[in-house]
């Protein structure tokens, strides 16, 4: 919750505050104090319960909160689709960082559990629970373990923790390693949950020993203390220690397929649209103030759309209905390699149709610059596609794409999707750029803007680099692919050494040398120089001034790629 | 064709030339959804001259404000360098000391509207003392091989725009061929101005009326402090060395303070500049000057509503102090007014609007019923009179024409007064209802002025003026009142008359009586010089001072105020309480926000938090701070993610998320599809975090495998 940030502001602004709400401030204070002494006790349920009723205080304190920054902007009409504006900043800017590992699974059960029904603030359905879990729960372990069978009916698949707790005698489950800091040795973890050395971390976890709470009341201090050291004290202490909670799981140990691009995109397909009906009135309602994007680009403004969904399609639909008859050029922005000279390129080449190369960006955009101003009949529109993607969002794209935009006959459309993205222009960009943000959230899935490789869970499959491995490494001689392959193989050797800095330059040459690759560290070198113009290798200088070479490329696609070049050879 | 490719990332269309047409009229955009409404066309047009009177205006200005600037700018100019022409022994050695003229100019943190002050600079200076002049802006010099570059090409095509194509074979030689160098730039100047010498008297005669014969080269820096230390240190180390062959001025913009300078520069290169202080008028005046010149004034028929005002200045202050970004809101404003306001047909000039109210159409005539001021007015008359409004189209244009009027004559009015309140407000102690005259503005519009605190303590803190004050005050209110356009204060004039000859009156009385008071005091002191007596005398002037009933002057100040009082009352009203309003008046702030000051984070916090307030579906309503989870999956997957530390662990999240998921679809699914199921709830879960980190959430981390880190963060 944001109660820290709230303290802040609270030491920032002076104001009046009536004994109503210092009543409010005190009863919710000891809200949180509850909420966060459970740290160590109560049952979980219990503990929702009461975090359930923080919220539906919060929510009063977010409504009061609101009025104020409303009050301060002078606005109090609501936008008919700008719903966005009923939140306020404190509630925006801060996102919870729970210290303890479990959390997660436990609301996924709790999600899991209502069923059909949403999680609602408590009250209706909480008194039953709450009935359950007596307060000082005496006998935990009965009561939880009533309650987990009870869950157990709701929930199909219980999450792995609960499960474990269930004490159910399943010995590749109890097998499995519990959570552990990054840092720190696998084995310590496979300890039995309920042994008597816990270690730090568990006592910090929720455990069952629910019932032990000798410290409550220095905690509860200590709580308080935490709460009033501002933020940035708060933010430094969350990322000093290397140490971080969570489970030492793999995918790997799940033994579920990797999936590649293509099973990923045929599953999605089969995966019907939730809400699809919802979702299309919300684009016809964006697609209704087509006529009026065009006004306003007419009347000098340039558009930039926000909010969650996909907005591609929006923007197709928008080209294909109203830019049919007028040049116009679309720019993929989260196309992993695109340029601002790509799209420069592009204008000279085909909208102005000049051949001929500039020395820089710059000139480029100066040559442009002149050439719509010499023919005001020229008119370009320009839609970008994820205006902040990696490849556009540097310090020197974004001028030129704003000193572009400024032109009055080239007309900009662009959308953005990064929470920080605003955060790209200063105000002498965002004065070239002369924005009008529309609000359009589409909730439509980011199909094409994730599509391509770099993507999270996707990434196993390395095709496109295999392939531009190989295609490489043919038109190369045999001795040329001979040190490649002799590179590969030792940094696949070493792949699970963390710290391996890549092979050193001299062993290399000797290791060359041994296979009769090369007779003399000249030779090496040239081929070196020439791996390195392909992106092949990469060399980096260790701490003792010695050059290290490695390949940058992760060890599965090196596997495959070496199993490929075997059977080649 | 597709704009999905694995090999591109820009798509070029270009229909084909007959097809193309010769780009769609504006006006056809603002048809489109009124196309009901047949004014469209009259409205467009109403618009867009309104807003060219508009940039006109604000165009003046802003001359008028740089008026003073510039003039102090010319004449530095003209000083820096009347050595140079003179060719004086002085001249030599004070170029010894190789100082270069410097003004620096500090405009204030509002950037943006720089550019616009340069460009008049850059006019003027042209009219009025060189055709050489450089512009130059530090995104375009990373280097000063670029900066030379900028600076050659800009001085050899301004030569170019003066002497018109005569000496095209000069320029031959492209600029890029030359040798970027100072000796260059000093070659090309010296047969430039040798040329100037030896043309025709009569050439030389136009041209030296305007310029010398040999004008110095002034180069503006635009924004000096983004530029790269060495690329300004160098520049100026090289051009000190040719000061003596070139006269060179530099102008440096600055946005934050003069200290700068010194700051960017080491002792050993300031002190080859001669810096001379220049400081613009402040942005809030700008802006004062602007709210004076476009809103408060019967010029312009298009007025903004108080949220709306509120809004666009509240953007001003707390966001750039841009008077230019207040321009392009105002501007808005306007074209969102006529857009979607189709009786904003009746937003013109009066003797216009009066003929077109004849010619509305019966569409119009129900537009015109279906204003809520209107309906207001309506209620409030006698019965057939309302049925006669609201049947009788023609009934309903007289009175319509009748109510513009009223409301013309009422914009008139207001103005005055409002500026005869602020006189009076302006000089209060602790400004209760504000320092500024948009403050009083606002005030005015939002509610029944009169009403508030505010101004009831302002009204007691002016019964507490003295007679000096007031008397001033009073004379500018008359002052006001003479130049206003309105009609109905001939009276009001009389009477303030009234009140300053009373108070003059009143002077001499009172000189009287004072000498009278005093000389009976004094001998009153005189006789009785013991302690006690002294004592009791003194008990008594004060005790009769206590009980004393009010003076003269004290009426007559009482008097005043409650007159002021009576003309706030009467021509203050708020505009919304007027008939008609709704006309010339754009009261939709939130659309304004909307689009000038949007919130992009707070959407997206909303549609993962709450995805209910988009997607009304109704198994998706909550009410407090969580979701269904029914909800989409990526509101869950972040929803889940909340719950974690700085990194989490994907099978975690992921099993997490199947719990959640496969709870929703029921348990009914059988064994046998229970894979493929699973697959797909992988498949959504891997692009639910896809999309997650594409938003920003999430990034891949390397710190233990399968991992992602966390990148928002919070308290709690």
């Amino acid at each position: 919750m944001s109660q820290a940030g709230r303290r802040e502001r609270a030491a920032l602004e002076v104001k009046f505050v009536p004994d109503e709400e210092v009543l409010k401030h005190i009863a919710e204070d000891s809200g949180i104090k509850v909420r966060k002494d459970k740290t160590q006790l109560t049952v979980t349920l219990k503990t929702f319960v009461k975090k359930l009723e923080d919220i539906s205080d919060d929510g009063a304190q977010e409504i009061l909160e609101e009025k104020n920054y409303v009050a301060a902007l002078g606005i109090c009409a609501q936008g008919s689709m700008g719903n966005g504006s009923s939140v306020s900043g404190g509630e925006v800017y801060s996102f919870q960082t729970p210290k303890r590992s479990s959390k997660m699974v436990e609301l996924a059960s709790e999600l899991a559990q209502t069923p059909g029904q949403i999680v609602a603030a408590g009250h209706s359905e909480c008194p039953e629970k709450t009935a359950k879990t007596p307060q000082s729960s005496k006998r935990p372990g009965s009561n939880k373990a009533q309650q987990r069978s009870k869950k157990k009916e709701f929930v199909s698949t219980t999450p792995y923790r609960l499960r474990k707790r269930l004490a159910a005698p399943d010995p590749d489950l109890e097998s499995e390693s519990e959570y552990s800091a990054s840092c720190s040795e696998g084995d310590e973890d496979d300890q039995k949950e309920g042994s008597a050395g816990l270690s730090g971390q568990k006592t910090s976890a929720k455990t069952k020993a629910a019932s032990v709470s000798p410290p409550r009341n220095t905690l509860a201090k200590k709580v308080k203390e935490d709460k009033m050291s501002n933020l940035v004290e708060e933010y430094f202490e969350a990322h000093s220690s290397s140490k971080v909670l969570t489970s030492d799981r793999t995918l790997q140990k799940l033994q579920k397929r990797r999936l590649n691009q293509q099973t990923l995109h045929d599953l999605l397909k089969k995966a019907p649209l939730a809400y699809a009906a919802e979702i299309k009135e919300l684009n016809q309602q964006h697609e209704s103030l087509f006529s009026k994007w065009m006004l306003h680009l007419h009347w000098g403004f340039n558009i930039v759309l926000y909010g969650l969904g996909s907005k591609r399609d929006l923007l197709e639909k928008f080209r294909t209905s109203v830019l049919q008859d007028s040049i116009h050029l679309v720019v993929n922005g989260y196309f992993p390699s695109i340029t601002v000279r790509s799209i420069l390129n592009s204008i000279t080449e085909e909208v102005l149709d000049h051949t001929g190369t500039f020395h820089s960006p710059l000139d480029h955009l100066e040559f442009i610059i002149k050439r719509f101003k010499e023919d005001s009949s020229l008119e370009l529109y320009v839609l970008i596609h994820n205006l902040d993607s990696q490849m556009l969002r540097g310090e020197r794209s974004q001028q030129i794409l704003a000193q572009l935009s400024s032109l009055p006959n080239i007309y900009l459309i662009a959308s953005i999707d990064h929470i920080n993205a605003p955060l790209m222009w200063d105000q002498a960009k965002l004065s070239l750029y002369n924005w009008l943000w529309y609000e359009t959230t589409t909730f439509s899935p980011y199909a094409e803007e994730t599509s391509y490789e770099n993507s999270l869970l996707v990434q196993q499959s390395g095709s496109l680099a295999l392939s531009s491995l190989t295609h490489v490494l043919r038109s190369l001689t045999l001795n040329a692919r001979g040190i490649f392959r002799l590179l590969a193989r030792y940094q696949l050797e070493h792949k699970d050494n963390p710290s391996y800095p890549g092979l050193s330059f001299q062993d290399f040459y000797q290791q060359c040398r041994e296979a009769f690759l090369v007779n003399s560290d000249l030779t090496l070198r040239a081929q070196l120089t020439e791996f390195r113009d392909h992106k092949l290798i990469r060399t980096k200088r260790g701490g003792d001034g010695v050059e290290y070479l490695f390949i940058p490329v992760d060890d599965s696609t090196l596997t495959d790629f070496l199993e490929k070049e075997d059977e080649d050879v | 064709m597709s704009t999905c490719s694995v090999s591109k990332g820009c798509f070029v269309f270009k229909p084909s030339p007959k097809k193309r047409k010769l780009s769609q009229k504006t006006v056809n955009y603002f048809r489109e959804r009124n196309n009901a409404s047949e004014d469209t066309d009259v409205r467009f047009v109403t618009c867009q001259s309104l807003w060219n009177q508009i940039k006109l205006e604000t165009e003046q200005i802003q001359e008028d404000l740089n008026k003073q600037l510039f003039d102090n700018l010319v004449s530095f100019l003209r000083q820096s360098h009347s050595e140079f022409q003179e060719k004086t022994t002085e001249w030599t050695c004070r170029m010894k000391s190789r100082e270069i003229p410097t003004a620096a100019l500090v405009l204030g943190v509002n950037v943006t509207d720089h550019d616009l002050t340069f460009r008049s600079l850059s006019e003027v200076l042209q009219n009025n003392i060189t055709p050489y002049i450089a512009l130059l802006e530090a995104k375009d010099c990373p280097g000063i091989k670029n900066l030379m570059q900028k600076l050659m090409g800009q001085l050899m095509n301004c030569y170019i725009d003066v002497d018109s194509l005569e000496d095209e074979d000069h320029m031959q030689v492209s600029q890029n061929k030359i040798r970027c160098s100072m000796t260059s730039i000093i070659s090309w100047y010296q047969n430039v101005t040798k040329k100037t010498d030896s043309e025709t008297p009569s050439k030389k005669r136009t041209s030296s009326s305007r310029h010398w014969q040999s004008p110095p080269v002034v180069v503006i820096f635009k924004d000096m402090e983004s530029f790269t230390t060495k690329v300004l240190q160098d520049f100026i180390v090289i051009s000190s060395q040719h000061i003596h062959e070139l006269p060179l001025v530099l102008v440096f913009g600055i946005a934050t303070s003069p200290m700068i300078i010194h700051s960017l520069l080491p002792h050993s290169v300031s002190s080859l500049l001669c810096i001379e202080l220049f400081q613009s008028l402040s942005c809030k005046e700008h802006l004062s000057t602007i709210i004076d010149k476009l809103l408060l004034t019967a010029q312009f028929p298009f007025k903004l509503g108080e949220k709306v005002l509120q809004v666009l200045i509240n953007i001003f202050l707390y966001h750039d102090f841009s008077v230019q970004n207040f321009i392009k809101g105002f501007q808005l404003c306007i074209v969102e007014h006529f857009y979607s306001q189709p009786l904003s047909v009746l937003c013109c000039p009066l003797v216009d609007a009066k003929k077109r109210v004849n010619s509305l159409s019966h569409d119009q005539c129900e537009n015109i019923r279906r204003l809520p001021s209107f309906r207001r007015y309506v209620e409030n008359q006698a019965s057939e009179k309302q049925i006669l409004l609201l049947t009788a189209d023609n009934f309903l244009k007289e009175i319509t024409q009748k109510l513009l009027e009223d409301l013309y004559v009422y914009h008139e009015n207001y103005v005055s007064v409002l500026r005869c309140l602020h006189v009076f407000t302006s000089s209060l102690p602790k400004y209760p209802l504000g320092k500024q005259i948009r403050e009083l503005h606002c005030a005015c519009l939002e509610n029944r002025v009169w009403e508030t605190e505010e101004y009831e303590s302002s009204l007691q803190l002016a019964r507490m003026l003295n007679k000096s004050d007031l008397v001033t005050m009073l004379q500018q209110c008359v002052e006001i009142f003479v130049s206003s356009s309105g009609k109905e204060f001939d009276k009001t004039i009389e009477k303030l008359k009234e009140f300053l000859t009373q108070f003059q009156e009143l002077e001499v009385a009172e000189a009287f009586q004072e000498q009278d008071g005093s000389v009976s005091a004094q001998k009153e002191l005189q006789k009785k010089t013991d302690l006690y007596h002294l004592q009791k005398t003194l008990l008594e002037l004060k005790e009769s001072r206590r009980s004393k009933k009010l003076t003269k002057f004290e009426m007559l100040r009482f008097e005043v105020v409650d007159y002021v009082d009576s003309l706030v009352r009467t021509y203050l009203v708020p505009a919304d309480h007027k008939t008609l309003h709704e006309i010339m008046y754009f009261n939709t702030a939130s659309v304004l926000r909307g689009h000038l000051n949007a919130a992009p984070r707070v959407a997206l916090h909303t549609a993962l938090n709450n995805p209910y307030c988009y997607l009304k579906n109704q198994a998706l309503k909550s009410d407090g701070g969580n979701i269904s989870n029914k909800a989409p999956d990526i509101c869950i997957v972040y929803k889940l993610h909340l719950e974690c530390g700085r990194l989490i662990n994907l099978v975690d999240w992921l099993e997490a998320f199947s719990t959640v998921v496969t709870a929703v679809e029921g348990p009914n699914t059988d064994a046998a599809s229970s894979d493929q199921v699973d697959d797909i709830i992988h498949a959504r879960f891997i692009r639910a975090v896809s999309e997650l980190e594409l938003l920003g959430f999430i990034k891949p981390s390397k710190q233990k495998t399968d991992h992602v880190a966390r990148l928002t963060w919070g308290g709690c």
